[in-house]
C-alpha cells in the first residue's frame, strides 16, 4: 500500500498543483456564540509557475484565504494541498509578502534580507553578501545599511520582496503589496516584480482590489464576492502577450475587452461591499 | 529655537533664582531679612561648603560610594526584571498565578522595606542595593513583559514564514523587542537605582550623599544640606546623560520621534 502510494505520488506530483484550496470554508468565532463566516466554500488552484492573482472588495476574506494558503490559519472546512501534499502547519514551500509593516525594526535593510539564509544555517557573510546581491536586484544598492524607518513605504516594500525571493520559495504569497503606493511607485514596482518573476517563475498568489493591477500582471484573474460568506465567483484567464510592461499593456484593446468583461461582474460585488461595509 | 539661545534661557533661570536666594537671604528689606539665614543659609556658603568637600576631597568616597550602591542596584534589578519579565510573558500560566502578588508587591511604598533590609543585611552598601533593587526591578519587568507581549503579529507571522524555530525567534524577535522597551526606560530605571541608594543612606549608613544630608541635617547645618543637594542633583544629571548617550547608540534603529525644530 505504502509503495503503491509512493509510485503514485512520484507519477502524478509533475501535474500537482502548487496551491490547491478544495471548498475552503473560514468561520471566526466573534465571542459568545457568533460566528462570522468569512469565507464559503473557495475552491482555488494555482499552477507551479502560474502568476494568478485575487480581486475582491475590500474586507471580503482575500487575507484570511492567503493565510491559509501560507498555513497561517487553519480551514474551519475544507482542503488545503501543497504540490498535492495535505497542508499541516506552516507552508514550508510558501514565501509571503504581507499587507501590513512585516519588516524587524531593530535590523538595517541588509539584516533584513540576509535573515531567512542565517536561520536556514547560512553563515553570517555569505547570508549577507547575498543579501547585498538581491538589494542590488530590488534598486537599493546604496541603502543595505539603513533601518526600515529610514526607508520609504515603496524601499520598504522593496526590502520585503528581497526578504522573501532569497530564500528562493515555489510559492509566493503576495498580500495587496502595493497597496499603500502612489501610482508611479506601483507601476514601477509591478514591472520590477514582473522581470523577477520572469527571469525565475514561480507560483503566485497575487492579492489585489485593483482590477487593472491584476489583469496587468497575472495569468489568470478570480473574483470573490462580498463578505460575509464570500464565494469565489469567477476566474478569466489573461491571454496577453508576455512580456509585458504595465504602463503599455493597459493600452491594449484585449486588456480593454477583458477589464470590461470582468468588471461588469465585479461592480455589483464592490456596491455590495461598500454597502456592508459602511464604506470602509 | 537654536542650541545656543535654549542653554542661555535655560542657564538665566539659575542665575535669577540663585540671585533672588542671595538677596532675600542676605540684604535686609525694610529691616527685615525675608529669609533668615540660619534655615535658608545662602548661595555663598553652599558654595563655599562644595568647593571646600571637592579640595578636601572627603566628598569623592560618599560619591563613590553611592554610584557604586546605584549601579549595583541597577545592573541587578534590570538582570531579574529581564529574566522573570521574559519567563512571565512566555509563560501565560505563570503571569497568571504570580499577577495578584507582582501588583501586591508593586504597590507597596518601597520606602517601608529599608529599615527590613537594614536588618537583614546590616548597614553597609548591600541593604541599599537592595532597596534600589526592589524599585528598578518592578520598571525593567512591566517592561520587558510589555515587550515581548506587544510585538507586532504581522512581524511575527513574518518571522515564522522565513522559517524560524522558538530559539531563532527568541533571538531574533522577542528580545529585540523587549530590550527596546527596556532601553525606552532607561532613564527612569537609572533614576530609581540612584533614589533607592540615597534613601537607603538617609534612613541609615556611614557613607554616601544621602548620609552626608541626613548628618548635616542631624546638625541643623542648612548649608551643608543645601550642599549635599546641589552634589547629589549634579550627579543625577551626569548620570542622565551617560544614560542618553548609551540609549543613543542602542536605539539607533529608532525613529525619533522628537526631532522637530521650532
Ligand atoms: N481574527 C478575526 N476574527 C474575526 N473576524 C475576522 C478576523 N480576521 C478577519 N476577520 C473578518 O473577516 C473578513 C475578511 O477579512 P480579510 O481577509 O482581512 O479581508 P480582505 O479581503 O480585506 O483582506 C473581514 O470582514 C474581517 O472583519
Ligand atoms: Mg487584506
Amino acid at each position: 500500500m505504502q509503495e503503491s502510494g509512493a509510485a503514485l505520488r512520484t507519477t502524478i506530483a509533475p501535474a500537482a498543483p502548487a496551491v490547491a484550496l478544495g471548498d475552503v470554508t473560514i468561520a471566526f468565532r466573534l465571542g459568545g456564540n457568533a460566528v462570522y463566516t468569512a469565507v464559503e466554500q473557495a475552491s482555488l488552484s494555482v499552477a507551479d509557475g502560474e502568476f494568478v492573482a485575487i480581486v475582491g472588495p475590500t474586507g471580503c476574506g482575500k487575507s484570511t484565504l492567503l493565510n491559509v494558503a501560507a498555513g497561517l490559519l487553519a480551514p474551519s472546512a475544507g482542503t488545503a494541498a501543497i504540490f498535492g501534499h495535505p497542508l499541516a502547519g506552516l507552508n514550508r514551500q510558501a514565501g509571503y509578502l504581507f499587507q501590513a509593516e512585516a519588516l524587524f525594526p531593530w535590523k538595517t535593510a541588509r539584516e533584513n534580507v540576509a535573515i531567512g539564509l542565517e536561520v536556514a544555517g547560512t553563515s553570517r557573510a555569505e547570508a549577507q553578501r547575498r543579501a547585498e546581491d538581491w538589494l542590488g536586484r530590488v534598486g537599493l544598492n546604496a541603502f543595505g545599511g539603513r533601518y526600515p524607518h529610514m526607508l520609504s513605504g515603496g524601499q520598504r516594500k522593496r526590502v520585503g520582496l528581497a526578504q522573501v525571493l532569497i530564500r528562493d520559495p515555489k510559492i509566493l504569497l503576495m498580500d495587496e503589496p502595493f497597496g499603500p503606493l502612489d501610482a508611479q511607485t506601483r507601476q514601477i514596482m509591478g514591472n520590477l516584480l514582473l522581470d523577477l518573476w520572469t527571469a525565475d517563475r514561480k507560483a503566485v498568489l497575487f492579492v489585489t482590489h485593483d482590477l487593472e493591477e491584476a489583469i496587468a500582471l497575472s495569468d489568470r484573474v478570480v473574483i470573490m464576492s462580498a463578505g460575509p460568506a464570500a464565494r469565489i465567483i469567477g476566474d478569466w484567464p489573461v491571454r496577453l502577450p508576455r512580456p509585458r510592461d504595465i504602463a503599455e499593456v493597459k493600452l491594449d484593446a484585449a486588456f480593454h475587452a477583458l477589464h470590461r468583461e470582468i468588471w461588469n461582474t465585479l461592480k455589483e460585488e464592490v456596491l455590495k461591499g461598500y454597502a456592508q461595509t459602511g464604506g470602509g | 529655537m537654536s542650541r545656543v539661545t535654549l542653554l542661555s534661557l535655560q542657564v538665566l533661570v539659575a542665575v535669577v533664582a540663585i540671585a533672588a536666594w542671595h538677596v532675600l537671604t542676605t540684604v535686609p528689606i525694610l529691616g527685615v531679612t525675608v529669609l533668615p539665614p540660619f534655615f535658608f543659609s545662602t548661595p555663598a556658603d553652599v558654595f563655599g561648603r562644595v568647593v571646600q568637600w571637592f579640595v578636601e576631597g572627603s566628598i569623592w568616597r560618599h560619591l563613590w560610594i553611592t554610584l557604586v550602591e546605584a549601579m549595583l542596584a541597577f545592573v541587578i534589578g534590570s538582570v531579574a526584571g529581564v529574566l522573570i519579565g521574559f519567563w512571565f510573558a512566555r509563560q501565560p500560566l505563570i503571569a497568571a498565578v504570580f499577577d495578584p502578588y507582582v501588583k501586591m508587591m508593586n504597590a507597596l511604598p518601597r520606602v517601608v522595606l529599608a529599615p527590613i533590609f537594614a536588618l537583614w543585611l546590616g548597614l553597609g552598601i548591600w541593604s541599599k542595593v537592595a532597596l534600589g533593587v526592589t524599585l528598578v526591578f518592578f520598571i525593567v519587568f512591566f517592561n520587558v513583559y510589555q515587550g515581548v507581549k506587544e510585538v507586532s503579529p504581522t512581524v511575527l507571522a513574518n518571522a515564522r514564514m522565513l522559517g524560524m524555530n522558538e530559539r531563532q525567534l527568541m533571538r531574533h524577535v522577542y528580545w529585540p523587542s523587549a530590550l527596546s522597551w527596556m532601553f525606552s526606560s532607561l532613564h527612569t530605571s537609572v533614576g530609581f537605582a540612584v533614589v533607592g541608594a540615597v534613601v537607603g543612606e538617609y534612613l541609615g549608613s556611614a557613607a554616601g550623599l544621602g548620609y552626608i544630608i541626613q548628618q548635616a541635617e542631624g546638625v541643623f547645618d542648612v548649608a551643608g544640606v543645601f550642599a549635599g543637594m546641589f552634589v547629589l542633583a549634579a550627579f543625577v544629571i551626569l548620570i542622565d546623560a551617560v544614560v542618553s548617550l548609551v540609549e543613543k547608540r542602542l536605539l539607533v534603529w529608532r525613529p525619533v520621534a522628537a526631532e522637530t525644530r521650532t
